[in-house]
């Protein structure tokens, strides 16, 4: 920041002085005063500030249950037991922390779907969209260790499941396991670390929202009509426009919160929770908390062992994909070496690993039959890639969908892909919470290959070749603003 | 820099003293922060008193054929069921080389003590415990052992027969140090 104008900018000597030596209000005012909001943000535009005081309730709330709480695997289920019926306003607090966990997803995920709709991750801000997923990643590890906490048998039992996860992948799977555990099973030293990184992880999130919110400064945020302020008479100061619009909105998701938390605190939690954990009885059926659900849908959807037949099949199809390649790029020498040098990368991999899986695969009868069967990547392991993978997609969604329209009110065919990808993840939103087994599985599978379709295929075609509708000069132009006469 | 003295010190392929004590001092450094993050990781690993706790014996007099007991050995239950002649017949006489996971009965038990089978009760799946070990349990479709989680039947061997699970129920390391007490792992 630059150094302080030497011209008395406030009335107060106080502040003044202050000022002078830390430009503070000259900040705050910069920043959060005359900051120029694009004039036709709407209410979507509210979610960001509403995840922000949701972080901070959760950390307040947090701070003052850690005082009460007991990470031990003898005490934690009655220390939050004592909380719940002891402690002074300890069930206040324990609601608002369970249920504050909801809210916040709840508006991360209406913004992060604010950012697709409207092509928030589009240049100039791939570095905020990006930072946005590490805060979603980072928000994920802190809400699964919370949930940890109770030691209850949701607790003992969803950990155990998930960091089992882990141990599928191949060599350093186990380890990692044992390492993660700090023991054989989900035990003590589990439980004691997972408290000390719940109560680290939101000033780390905290940190890293202090970037985000940097990022947008430094570009301006994003708006409706997807088109870059062109001057004064496109913005408005966020101050008071947008406080007051923001403010608004925030009471009215704060009254839907704690409702919630007065009258169904209970509605969005599993009764296995109220158990204390036992580490010999599994229950009946495990299901994470509601914001996990799509992901866990997305890992429950891979049932096929991925074996030497199917990898020959595989290779075959690439043998044959050389000589498709040479006669589809006839024309483009350049572009006929790129095909080869990637087909030829993929079938190089694939002969790579599955020479690894028979080679560190003890067979008790070897056979041609036996060696076919042998997996190379296991279901459960091609879940855990597919479920990291959906969210790392995100990562490099700037770089997939390079159409230069960025809202997606003028593209009407991405319009409603982006509709059937709603669909799609409420749909693994449900699936994730039933059993595995009848339709729900094929319900599952179909929308998790519409999840990848979306961004892998769809998206890149789209950027190509949508015909997108005029998108206005500027966003005083803009018609949906000119109807209203602003 | 003063162009002279850059020319001083540089070698005869532009390299200078300066770019070789960079490099020494940052693989010094890299070094020195390895060494100082290694404790750091290693105390998440198990301690000595939960390795303390990695072996297990168990007394089988009192186990009647057909019963199973559950103990716990790492702080993760294990099976151990006593089979009858008749079950161990049942269980040989079925062709294993096709299996999900292709075990012989005979490579999951000790030789000698075939009527002894144990396993670590944890599912190959996603950790749950199967259930089948009391009499009154579900025991899926193979008679054996069936996870509630996400459904998967083991057989009267332990081995995956049906749903998700990848692997059969695992033999944990054991020994008979009499004909009725096995030291698990």
């Amino acid at each position: 920041m630059s150094r302080p104008a030497q011209t008395e900018k406030f009335q107060n000597p106080v502040v003044q002085w202050i000022d002078e030596r830390l430009p503070i209000f000259t900040m705050l005012i910069k920043e959060y005063g005359v900051f120029p909001m694009p004039k036709n943000a709407n209410y979507l535009w509210s979610f960001g500030g509403m995840a922000l005081t949701m972080l901070i309730i959760m950390i307040v709330s947090g701070v003052v249950l850690a005082m009460s709480y007991t990470p031990h695997v003898d005490m934690a289920f009655n220390s939050v037991e004592r909380i719940m019926r002891d402690v002074n306003y300890g069930w206040l607090l324990r609601y608002i922390h369970m249920n504050g966990a909801s809210f916040f997803f709840i508006a991360v995920y209406i913004h992060i779907m604010r950012g697709l709709y409207f092509g928030s991750y589009k240049k100039p801000r791939e570095i905020l969209w990006i930072v946005g997923v590490v805060i979603f990643l980072l928000m994920m590890a802190t809400a699964f260790m919370g949930y940890a906490l109770p030691w209850s048998q949701m607790s003992g039992w969803g950990v155990t499941v998930i960091t089992s996860l882990f141990a599928k992948f191949p060599l350093i799977g186990d380890g990692l396991v044992t390492w993660l555990w700090g023991g054989f099973s989900v035990d003590n030293p589990t439980l004691n670390r997972f408290f000390a990184l719940h109560f680290l992880l939101p000033f780390v999130i905290l940190g890293v929202v202090f970037i985000h919110v940097w990022a947008l400064h430094i570009t301006g945020s994003n708006n409706p009509a997807g088109v870059e302020p062109k001057s004064e008479k496109d913005t408005l100061p966020f101050h008071p426009y947008f406080t007051s619009k923001d403010g608004f909105a925030l009471v009215v998701f704060l009254t839907v919160f704690l409702g919630t938390v007065f009258f169904a605190p209970l509605a969005l939690t599993e009764f296995d929770h109220f158990k204390a954990y036992d580490s010999m009885v599994t229950p009946p059926h495990i299901v994470p908390e509601w914001y996990f659900l799509p992901f866990y849908a997305i890992l429950k959807s891979f049932v096929y062992d991925f074996t030497v037949v199917l990898a020959l099949l595989a290779m075959g199809g690439l043998l044959l994909a050389f000589p498709a390649a040479y006669v589809f790029f006839k024309g483009d020498k350049k572009k006929r070496d790129m095909a080869f040098m990637g087909l030829g990368a993929l079938l190089g991999g694939l002969v790579l690993i599955t020479l690894l899986a028979i080679a560190t695969t003890h067979l008790e009868q070897p056979s041609a039959a036996a060696y076919l069967k042998v997996v190379i990547i296991p279901a459960a392991l091609q879940g855990v890639l597919a479920m990291f993978g959906s969210i790392l997609l995100l990562v490099v969604l700037p770089w997939i969908d390079c159409s230069p329209v960025k809202s997606a009110r003028y593209r009407p065919i991405y319009k409603k892909c982006l509709l059937v990808l709603l669909i799609s993840f409420i749909t693994l939103g449900y699936t994730g919470a039933q059993l595995p087994e009848g339709w729900p599985v094929i319900a599952g599978q179909v929308a998790t290959l519409y999840y990848f379709a979306h961004f892998l295929v769809i998206l890149p075609y789209l950027a190509r070749k949508e015909k997108t509708l005029p998108v206005p000069n500027s966003i005083s132009e803009d018609p949906c603003c000119a109807s209203k006469g602003n | 820099m003063d162009s002279t003295k850059k020319q001083h010190a540089a070698g005869a392929d532009g390299e200078t003293r300066r770019d070789f004590l960079y490099l020494t001092a940052g693989a010094m450094g890299a070094v020195a922060a390895g060494t100082a993050v290694w404790p750091l990781v290693d105390s998440m690993s198990p301690a000595a008193d939960t390795l303390a706790l990695a072996s297990t014996e168990v007394d089988v007099t009192s186990i009647q054929a057909g019963q199973t007991i559950t103990v716990v050995w790492r702080g993760k239950p294990v099976f151990v069921h006593r089979r009858s002649a008749e079950e161990i017949a049942e269980v040989r006489a079925e062709a294993w080389q096709e299996l999900r996971d292709p075990q012989s009965d005979q490579s999951r038990v000790k030789s000698g003590h075939d009527e002894w089978l144990v396993l670590v009760g944890v599912c190959t799946h996603l950790g749950c415990i199967p259930m089948g070990s009391k009499t009154a349990d579900v025991k899926g479709d193979y008679n054996g052992w069936f996870c509630p989680c996400h459904g998967s039947h083991y057989d009267k061997s332990g081995r995956i027969r049906k749903g998700p699970a990848p692997k059969n129920l695992a033999v944990p390391p054991y020994e008979f140090v009499s004909d009725t007490l096995i030291r698990i792992g």
